[in-house]
């Protein structure tokens, strides 16, 4: 599925903001492999989706998915293997067009369009169905202008649009650290059904280490740019918050001061 | 009362006139208002197409295929925007900029000298302000045609990249669109419709100059804001993308209404530039003003409980 193979990437190199972002990242995840991320601030985990996804070019190694090396293919030629769904509500969607629009682009990733319309009978039809899934009532306000739902739905909608066509990989950057608590579990929880439904490979980064626990059968821990702890499995399904803290700071060799992750290790 | 038969009197010429603006109207609506990038190319490509319309026609060329050549001179001249932009990582604004300023000299180059005429008695010209009437009703069929195109194409997947690429340049990306290719592509057709616009310009006032195009944009952003005001005043949330089309053309409309009715009050022609500037600060000004007004700091200063040490009022 997605391989990563020794990925280096510096931002901003040879100036005084010079960063060194990811120092070496390798990963192998297997078909149907849900992986969760955790980390401090600033530790490479959207970095790493990042260069999954292309944003800017990686300075070594390979990405390789679906027997395919992508590392040479600028964002958008990739991503016909990838869904998303960002932190940032506002990222996933247009704003200015129609739900159903928004669909409609989506169920194009990595096709090569032309002068075909855009949105036809039959898609509005499916979307109808799809929406319904959402349990938002969205399918009733198809041709509403998505800038008129609320975070929580737009993440929910671009949930759907990250896998209306299925992807090789789907990457889940914080995707509900911008809603409230209860917004966040439901978008969770459709998250899980739709990964499951599908038998998607996914990776998700969470800054709440119960969650990170309890969804997805792996979960890696990162640490300036690399990976320091991967588990599944059984193992994985035994971990409590209490040993993620201290496997953090026996690897690191310093506590995990993120106010972020203390505050949800609190009220978990 | 005699400005008032004066002003209907020349009512046609100005609608045809603000129709032919409309269709440039048009144009910025696409880059401003679609793609949301600032075009300033327009001020080059519109006197492109007037120079290319006029040298053809002049030479005997059939008119239609004049303004298929104007159309695609302003596509051309959008294309070079499109490149500098995306290819060598100008910013649009310089780019459009370093477009216009070398069309001046393409667009002398073109014609031999600054200005050409072409007149009606000696070419079959698709119209001419000699015949207001029928340049008005030509004006409106032409406009009508190129809003039912544009409706079609932002209705097609290449219109939805387009418009994606316009609202959020990262969804379009993570949607596998190539934004560079449409911004490229919308630039090509907002271009080509000045140029279309140029090429008709031309033809209506009898000449091509090579300073035909100056303050272009100015007028065409005024027709789009003026448009756009109107339009969700009238239509409010009803407000659909043909009723936007039509009303950045019915916005250049008003504004030579309102040029004209300004110059009979006593506004000297060579302070139209002023008033087309004028237009524009006030259109977008006011509902500027108007949002702080709702929401400002003095407002908070009042709406705040006397404290005491209050540096609020002091
Ligand atoms: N586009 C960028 N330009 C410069 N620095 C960046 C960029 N993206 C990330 N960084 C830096 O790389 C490091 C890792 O960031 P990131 O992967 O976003 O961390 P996190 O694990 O919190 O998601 C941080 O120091 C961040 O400031
Ligand atoms: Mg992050």
């Amino acid at each position: 599925m997605l391989e990563l193979i020794n990925i280096k990437k510096t931002f901003n190199l040879g100036t005084i903001n010079e960063k060194k972002a990811l120092d070496g990242v390798s990963i192998k995840l297997d078909e149907g492999d849900f992986v969760t991320i955790i980390g401090g601030n600033g530790a490479g985990k959207s970095t790493t989706l990042n260069a999954v996804a292309g944003v800017w070019p990686t300075d070594s190694g390979s990405i390789i998915i679906g027997g395919n090396n992508i590392t040479g293919l600028p964002e958008h030629r990739r991503a016909k293997f990838i869904g998303r769904v960002f932190q940032d509500p506002m990222t996933g969607t247009a704003a200015t067009m129609e739900i159903q629009e928004n669909l409609a682009l989506a169920a194009r990733r990595g096709n090569p369009r032309g002068l075909r319309w855009g949105i036809t009978k039959k898609e509005r039809e499916e979307y109808h169905e799809q929406l319904k899934m959402l349990d938002l009532g969205l399918e009733d306000r198809m041709s509403s202008k998505v800038g008129l739902l609320s975070g929580g739905q737009r993440q929910a909608l671009t949930l759907l649009m990250a896998t209306l066509k299925k992807p090789e990989i789907l990457l889940l950057d914080e995707h509900t650290a911008a809603l409230d608590p209860k917004t966040a579990a439901k978008v969770l929880e459709l998250s899980d059904k739709i990964i499951a439904e599908h038998n998607l490979t996914a990776m998700m980064v969470t800054h709440n280490m119960s969650d990170a626990i309890k969804h997805g059968n792996r979960l890696i821990m990162m640490n300036e740019g690399r990976i320091i702890y991967d588990v599944k499995g059984e193992e994985k399904k035994k971990l409590t918050v209490d040993i993620l803290l201290k496997k953090f700071e026996e690897v690191s060799g310093k506590a995990l001061s993120n106010d972020r992750m203390l505050f949800s290790k609190e009220t978990d | 009362m005699n400005v008032l038969t004066t002003f209907l009197n020349a009512l046609p010429g100005n609608v045809s006139q603000g129709l032919i603006w409309g269709i440039l109207a048009i144009g910025v609506f696409i880059t401003y208002k679609i793609l949301d990038f600032p075009d300033l190319t327009v001020d080059g490509s519109i006197g492109t197409g007037g120079a290319v319309a006029v040298m053809l026609i002049t030479n005997d060329c059939p008119i239609w295929l004049a303004l298929l050549c104007a159309f695609a001179a302003g596509c051309l001249a959008g294309l070079v925007t499109g490149l500098l932009n995306t290819a060598l990582g100008i910013p649009g604004i310089l780019a459009g900029i370093l477009t216009q300023l070398a069309l001046y000299s393409v667009n002398l180059d073109i014609m031999g000298q600054s200005n050409r005429p072409v007149s009606v008695d000696k070419y079959p010209l698709v119209l001419s302000s000699r015949y207001a009437v029928p340049a008005m009703i030509k004006s409106m069929l032409i406009v009508a045609v190129i809003i039912a195109i544009l409706y079609w194409f932002f209705g097609t997947e290449y219109g939805f990249t387009i418009r994606a690429t316009g609202c959020n340049s990262n969804m379009a990306r993570a949607q596998g669109i190539s934004t560079k290719k449409s911004t490229v592509i919308a630039l090509i057709l907002s271009n080509g419709l000045v140029g279309l616009s140029g090429g008709l310009l031309s033809q209506y006032q009898g000449f091509a100059d090579v300073n035909m195009g100056r303050g272009a944009i100015v007028i065409g952003l005024a027709a789009v804001i003026i448009g756009e005001v109107l339009g969700s005043v009238i239509f409010r949330k009803r407000f659909n993308f043909v009723a936007k089309l039509a009303f950045a053309a019915i916005g250049a409309i008003i504004y030579f209404l309102v040029l004209q009715l300004v110059m009979l009050l006593g506004l000297s022609s060579s302070n139209n530039k002023l008033f087309s500037a004028i237009v524009v600060i006030i259109f977008l000004a006011v509902p500027y003003l108007r949002n702080s007004s709702k929401t400002s700091f003095k407002k908070a200063a009042k709406n705040a409980a006397a404290v005491k040490g209050d540096v609020n009022n002091a």
